[in-house]
């Protein structure tokens, strides 16, 4: 079933009934995703975009079956939708929602651990552009239409450059099984190498994409996950090659901050751990197409 | 965002951080009449800007007569200090700190942040305190104690005294210590501070403990609920055309170059930057627009890349999503009529209803050159740039 979601995921809205989830929503459902409802306090009873509308998560797992989730709500009650969703035995969770603080993340990510990892809800994001399953379903708010069914997994931070990822890939007829957006917030959901772990599980994914950038130990977890773990080919772009190092104060960063976190030393060191580099971010479709033909 | 030095201090006190007399001025006049009000013989004249290591660039001053407070303070005043922490341009110095001098017996580290890859905040503590702590870092990790903190419980006592006696602390030490690492903790967690760092951290001469500088820095998302530590901000610190961006719902931060982007989404602004830059050229700025860009906010983003005189050709990179190429395009060509522009522009649009978007850019006859791929985008905006130079010096 590709990863996470496919045409059969029963999906609700969190924060359905808003401006952005209304939109997005609809947009979900004329790309065929199985939306079964939404969430906005206060409005359960009501009718929106044809769908159910519930009080509560446990209300669309009760009455509608709900299995995934995703959430549109504002950054300041964010976090407290995405424990509610876990809660309510939500087991996919999707979290659009930019700018939640960073100690709500940290809250989050210790509720979820607190539950027996096969009960856990997996959450992607914040800060993302959400998950699709090329014809199957989409949970998130890119462009379907440059997304072709097919089986090259895609897991990125950054929402555009994974749309421009994936369109050099369509221009070359080179199909997704699921892009995954992890988000770009230091603190989120899952990282880079929980989602090369359920792709190398995905017997529709023949290879993967990882779309990395500067910042954080992530890439370098995740080619490491790669050397020791997969059997399927991997490669990846890191942007920022030419970012401006950042402006700091004090010196509690760059002590604790382990070094490796520059594009080029993440680049270095995945190049060590075998990975297939894209060279530049317009070489991302190309490089696939090769490792491709390799296989 | 970040704050001051006393500023910190003074959150860091009210929750039981022991600090050094000390008070603000803004003129010779007012850091003598500190000193004066503190008392002693010895005073330190500190620049209140927003980076570390100011000793190295004379931003901290140590002064034995009100004399020498008057002109430490005159040469500190309105001036710009560069540290290694702020880039070249250096931060103006409109405050000073005067506060009495401490005779220091030992310098200790000590910081809290949040530690990405843990996912949890990270307490961090040195016996060896002062301004060679990165050195340090590097050369002995093992002098470097670090304890993680379980967000659901908190900071433990135990870990605090833990902290305490690896700063090599004696028992009466330890225990006022045990105080100063909680009231800190508590700081950063009731305060949404994403860090928090006293260096050093000194013993005096009657054995206390008192806390000689300190910085904090909090995290954006969560000032909408600290509107206290929001009206810290000091807007002088900051760059002036990244705040004017900010406050325009626009993230933009000036570089060096002279080609001037605008991009919507950090990854592919990044990843546009590096193909600028491979194709032989320099961009001026990162700019992220960001989803739902109204022909209004297309026009200021191209008013804030055309006001840097440096840019020589401006590169507009659109993967529409939430955008719509033709709503993107509108703003484009509205841009263009509105602003007298003077460099070549180099348009790339993808994603949703991008044949209406270039069909609005065509229909426009504005002199705009398009692009259909990244790396062609980026090549024209080179060869723009490059022939505009040609030009100036023909």
């Amino acid at each position: 079933m590709a990863i996470f979601i496919d045409q059969n995921t029963k999906i609700i809205v969190q924060g359905f009934t808003g401006k952005i989830g209304s939109f997005h929503a609809q947009d979900m459902i004329n790309y065929g995703s199985n939306v079964v409802g939404g969430i906005t306090p206060g409005k359960g009873g009501q009718t929106h975009l044809g769908r159910p509308v519930f009080n509560t998560v446990r209300e669309a797992v009760e009455q509608a079956g709900a299995e995934a989730s995703i959430i549109f709500v504002p950054p300041a009650y964010a976090a407290d939708s995405i424990m509610e969703a876990a809660d309510a035995g939500i087991k996919y969770c999707v979290a659009i929602t930019d700018g939640i603080p960073t100690q709500d993340m940290m809250k989050v990510k210790i509720y979820l651990s607190r539950f027996p990892k096969e009960n856990r809800m997996v959450l992607t994001g914040p800060n993302c552009a959400g998950t699709i399953s090329p014809g199957k379903s989409m949970l998130g708010i890119m462009p379907g239409h440059i997304y072709i069914p097919g089986h090259v997994g895609i897991v990125g931070r950054s929402g555009t450059l994974g749309y421009e990822a994936a369109d050099q890939m369509k221009a070359l007829g080179i199909g997704v099984s699921t892009s995954v957006g992890i988000g770009g917030d230091p603190i989120n959901g899952s990282s880079h190498r929980d989602i090369l772990e359920r792709f190398e599980a995905d017997p529709e994914t023949k290879a993967v994409v990882m779309i990395g950038e500067i910042g954080g130990p992530q890439e370098v977890e995740a080619g490491e996950f790669f050397k020791e773990n997969m059997s399927k080919p991997l490669v990846a772009y890191i942007a920022g090659l030419t970012a401006p190092k950042g402006r700091r104060m004090g010196h509690a960063g760059a002590i604790i901050s382990s070094t490796g976190e520059s594009a080029a030393e993440k680049v270095e060191r995945l190049l060590e751990l075998g990975v297939t580099i894209a060279p530049t971010p317009a070489a991302m479709g190309e490089t696939v197409a090769r490792v491709l033909a390799g296989l | 965002m970040d704050i001051h030095e006393y500023q910190a201090k003074q959150l860091l006190a009210e929750y039981g951080v022991r600090i050094a007399e000390g008070g603000l001025a803004y003129s010779p006049e007012d850091a003598v009449q500190r000193a004066r009000e503190i008392g002693g013989d010895v005073w330190v004249v500190k620049a209140q800007i927003h980076s570390g290591a100011r000793g190295k660039a004379g931003g901290i001053r140590v002064c034995k007569t009100h004399e020498e407070v008057w002109a430490a303070a005159e040469k500190l005043l309105g001036k710009r200090l560069v540290t290694p922490q702020t880039g070249p341009a250096g931060k103006v110095c409109l405050r000073l700190y005067v506060e009495a001098g401490a005779h220091i017996a030992k310098e200790l580290y000590f910081s809290l942040l949040i530690d990405r890859s843990h996912e949890r905040i990270v307490m961090v503590g040195s016996a060896e305190g002062g301004m060679e702590i990165e050195e340090l870092a590097e050369t002995r990790p093992q002098a470097i104690k670090k304890i993680h903190i379980e967000p659901a419980v908190g900071l433990q006592d135990f870990q605090a005294r833990e902290m305490a006696f690896a700063l090599g602390l004696d028992a009466t030490q330890a225990l006022h210590a045990v105080k100063i690492i909680q009231g800190s903790y508590r700081a950063m967690r009731d305060l949404d501070a994403n860090m928090l760092e006293i260096n050093p951290l000194i013993i005096n001469n009657h054995g206390e403990l008192l806390a000689l500088d300190a910085k904090m820095s909090f995290d954006d998302n969560a000032l909408f609920r600290r509107q206290r530590i929001s009206e810290l901000r000091d807007k002088t610190q900051e760059d002036p055309r990244e705040m004017a961006a900010a406050d325009r719902g626009l993230s933009y931060v000036g570089l060096d170059g002279d080609i001037g982007c605008m991009i919507n989404g950090a990854g592919l602004a990044m990843a546009t930057m590096d193909m600028i830059k491979l194709a032989g050229g320099e961009p001026a700025n990162f700019l992220d627009v960001g989803g739902g860009a109204s022909a209004e906010r297309t026009e200021k983003a191209f008013r804030m890349v055309l006001a840097d005189a440096n840019v020589k050709a401006m590169l507009v990179n659109i993967f529409a999503g939430i955008n719509r190429c033709d709503w993107i395009a509108e703003g484009v060509v509205q841009a263009v009529k509105n602003i007298d522009m003077k460099v070549p522009l180099i348009v790339r649009l993808s994603g949703t209803n991008v044949e209406q978007g270039r069909k609005i850019i065509a229909d426009s006859g504005l002199p705009i050159i398009m692009a259909e791929t990244l790396a062609e985008a980026a090549e024209k905006a080179v060869q723009a740039r490059n022939a505009v130079v040609a030009a100036q010096q023909a």
